[in-house]
């Protein structure tokens, strides 16, 4: 498809590192300590094309949305007419307060792009890091979010999750005949499009590891029960999952996109099944009278977690991949549901419904170590980054009276320092948060 | 034909504004309408019962609408059953969904105990994607914790 070739930059470029800097900020930040200041960092407009003012512009809009990063505005900077090739003059970058400093140039080479971006660390005075692109023209939005997941790894030491795409629920229309269609957006809500028509209720869509099928559930146009879809994004072919008698819902793929787990009921009765995708065999994992759904796997595809109300009330259960070995792991004050494993495996993600009000917390894959980092009148439906340090979520506001209450995707870091409202072009819910976008 | 698929949303609409002042599973009402009708049933049998806050266990006023819905359908017998389901927003989306689907099954298997032959009725759930009142007060979601009982 697009594939940006990537090269690095050797710090080939000498320079002379001056004095001693003033240490008030430095090109690297530690994101689990409990307070940082943002790495200051100035983004120069890249040379050589038109389009280097928006490449530049993409890249100052990733780090910002971090909260990681405060991005010097253009019109502070003093050094004018950076070379992209040669050392900047530091002093001029330490007047303005930056730690760090972007540059980059485009050429057009033989009806590519040819993109180079340095990052100098202008504490020290010595090019940070350095990557080189040839791509596609119309590619220059996914090599701004790759070099500005560069940038991020260089600085936190933790991969990047700028080159990825959200899948979501739009909604539109009043609450008693609400619209809900598919949508797919990059991160930072460009590009948006929709996958799904919206003459049926379509709900929590879930990437593959490729992104290349989505799974979600969807309505029918007659009255028989919704069922679990599985949709190429690009062509837009979908099949149904499995034909049951009752309702298919909750479902999520393996880690290696070989299996889809989900809730089939039956009775009054859900549980949870496991499908393999290619062949369609398909596995009970849980039998009892309770409602299990909202499954999981684990990253290594080892374990799902799942809710439960078999003892009592809704709380998080962990199981072996194939059942069995079922354990309850939430023991708080309050309901859990939708819990989400971390891609880094260390927390799980949930919803806490207690008393009434509705927070997003993780704890530790074992339960403990619970903490809550976002609340309101109702939250819900956690999704991991790839890096598994950012977690996005929806917000409803309370009904008006019959006026529907804004529904809108927020993006909070693990350390719960730092909520932002994502764009969306209408309301929107069960934001799912891609993988890395294959390289 | 038209006349009377005009006057059945005339009569829904009144059920629903009834619905929205408080709790009443049925209202029996006094307005003439054909016996037999989707609107006889909806008016003067009460095609709803209302759930506590994540139960799903019929209640004794959903009871006695459950027995005037069993006798109406036991003498009208050319109607397919659909049960839906309903949770209130205070849930999250996918135990909704189950949750409604339980409600459901709750209704029919009370309509069934009571001689509807079980091949007759089948069920869906809609979680908390269908609210019958937009608001975010107990009365609001007391009313969307609904079994609704279709007859078209």
């Amino acid at each position: 498809m697009m594939l940006p070739r990537r090269s690095t930059i050797l710090g080939g470029v000498a320079l002379a590192a001056g004095s001693a800097a003033p240490a008030r900020a430095q090109l690297t930040i530690d994101m689990t300590r409990p307070t940082f200041e943002p790495v200051p960092i100035a983004i120069v407009d890249f040379a050589g094309d038109r389009v280097g003012a928006d490449i530049a512009g993409v890249v100052r809009n990733d780090l910002q949305n971090s909260g990681l990063f405060r991005s010097i505005p253009p019109s502070a900077f003093i050094q004018q007419n950076v070379d992209a090739n040669a050392p900047p003059r530091f002093a001029d970058w330490r007047g303005v307060g930056a730690a760090g400093l972007v540059v980059g140039q485009v050429q057009q080479a033989g009806g590519n792009i040819k993109v180079d971006f340095r990052l100098w660390d202008v504490v020290v005075g010595q090019q940070a890091t350095g990557l080189s692109f040839n791509s596609q023209p119309n590619n220059w939005r996914r090599l701004a979010h790759i070099i500005a997941d560069a940038i991020y790894k260089r600085v936190t030491g933790e991969e990047g999750y700028f080159d990825t795409r959200v899948a979501y629920v739009s909604e539109t229309g009043p609450l008693s005949a609400r619209v809900k269609r598919i949508a797919i957006m990059d991160q930072d809500g460009a590009n948006n499009r929709y996958i799904t028509d919206g003459r049926t209720i379509a709900l929590t869509p879930r990437f593959s590891p490729t992104l290349q099928e989505i799974v979600y559930m969807a309505y029918a146009e007659d009255r028989s029960p919704p069922r679990v879809y599985l949709q190429n994004v690009d062509s837009g072919r979908r099949e149904l999952l499995g034909n049951f008698p009752g309702m298919s819902f909750a479902p999520r793929f393996s880690p290696d996109g070989a299996k889809v787990v989900m809730s089939i009921s039956a009775e009054g009765q859900s549980d949870i099944y496991e499908m393999d995708v290619r062949g369609r065999a398909l596995r009970r994992l849980t039998n009892t009278p309770a409602i299990d759904t909202s499954p999981c796997y684990s990253n290594d595809g080892s374990q799902i977690v799942f809710n439960s109300d078999r003892g009592g009330s809704q709380q998080l259960y962990v199981m072996g991949a194939g059942g069995g070995g079922e354990r309850r792991i939430s023991f708080g004050e309050g309901r859990y549901a939708t819990p989400v494993w971390s891609p880094r495996g260390d927390y799980i993600a949930f919803t806490k419904i207690t008393g009434g009000s509705f927070g997003i917390g993780v704890m530790r894959t074992d339960g403990s170590g619970e903490r809550m980092l976002a609340s309101g009148f109702l939250v819900e439906g956690p999704t991991w980054a790839p890096n598994g340090r950012v977690l996005m979520f929806f917000r409803q506001q309370p009904n008006s009276g019959s006026r529907a209450g804004s529904v809108t995707l927020n993006q909070i870091d693990i350390t719960g320092r730092f909520e932002r409202p994502v764009p969306t072009p209408t309301d929107a819910s069960d934001p799912a948060w891609s993988p890395l976008i294959p390289q | 034909m038209r006349m009377i698929k005009a006057f059945a949303a005339v009569v829904a609409m009144i059920v629903m504004a009834a619905c929205s002042s408080e709790q009443q599973a049925a209202a029996p009402a006094t307005t003439t309408v054909t016996p037999g009708s989707v609107a006889d049933f909806r008016q003067n049998v009460g095609d709803r019962v209302f759930f506590d806050t994540d139960m799903s266990n019929i209640r004794e006023d959903g009871r006695q609408t459950l027995n005037r819905q069993a006798e109406w359908l036991k003498k009208y017998t050319n109607y397919p059953i659909t049960i839906e389901g309903h949770c209130d927003e205070r849930g999250t989306r996918e135990y909704n969904l189950a949750l409604g689907e339980r409600r459901a099954t709750a209704v029919k298997n009370v309509l069934v105990a009571l001689g509807i032959p079980a091949n007759r009725v089948s069920t869906i759930s809609y979680g908390k994607e269908r609210p019958a009142v937009v608001g975010s007060t107990e009365a609001a979601w007391a009313q969307n914790r609904r079994g609704v009982t279709t007859v078209n």
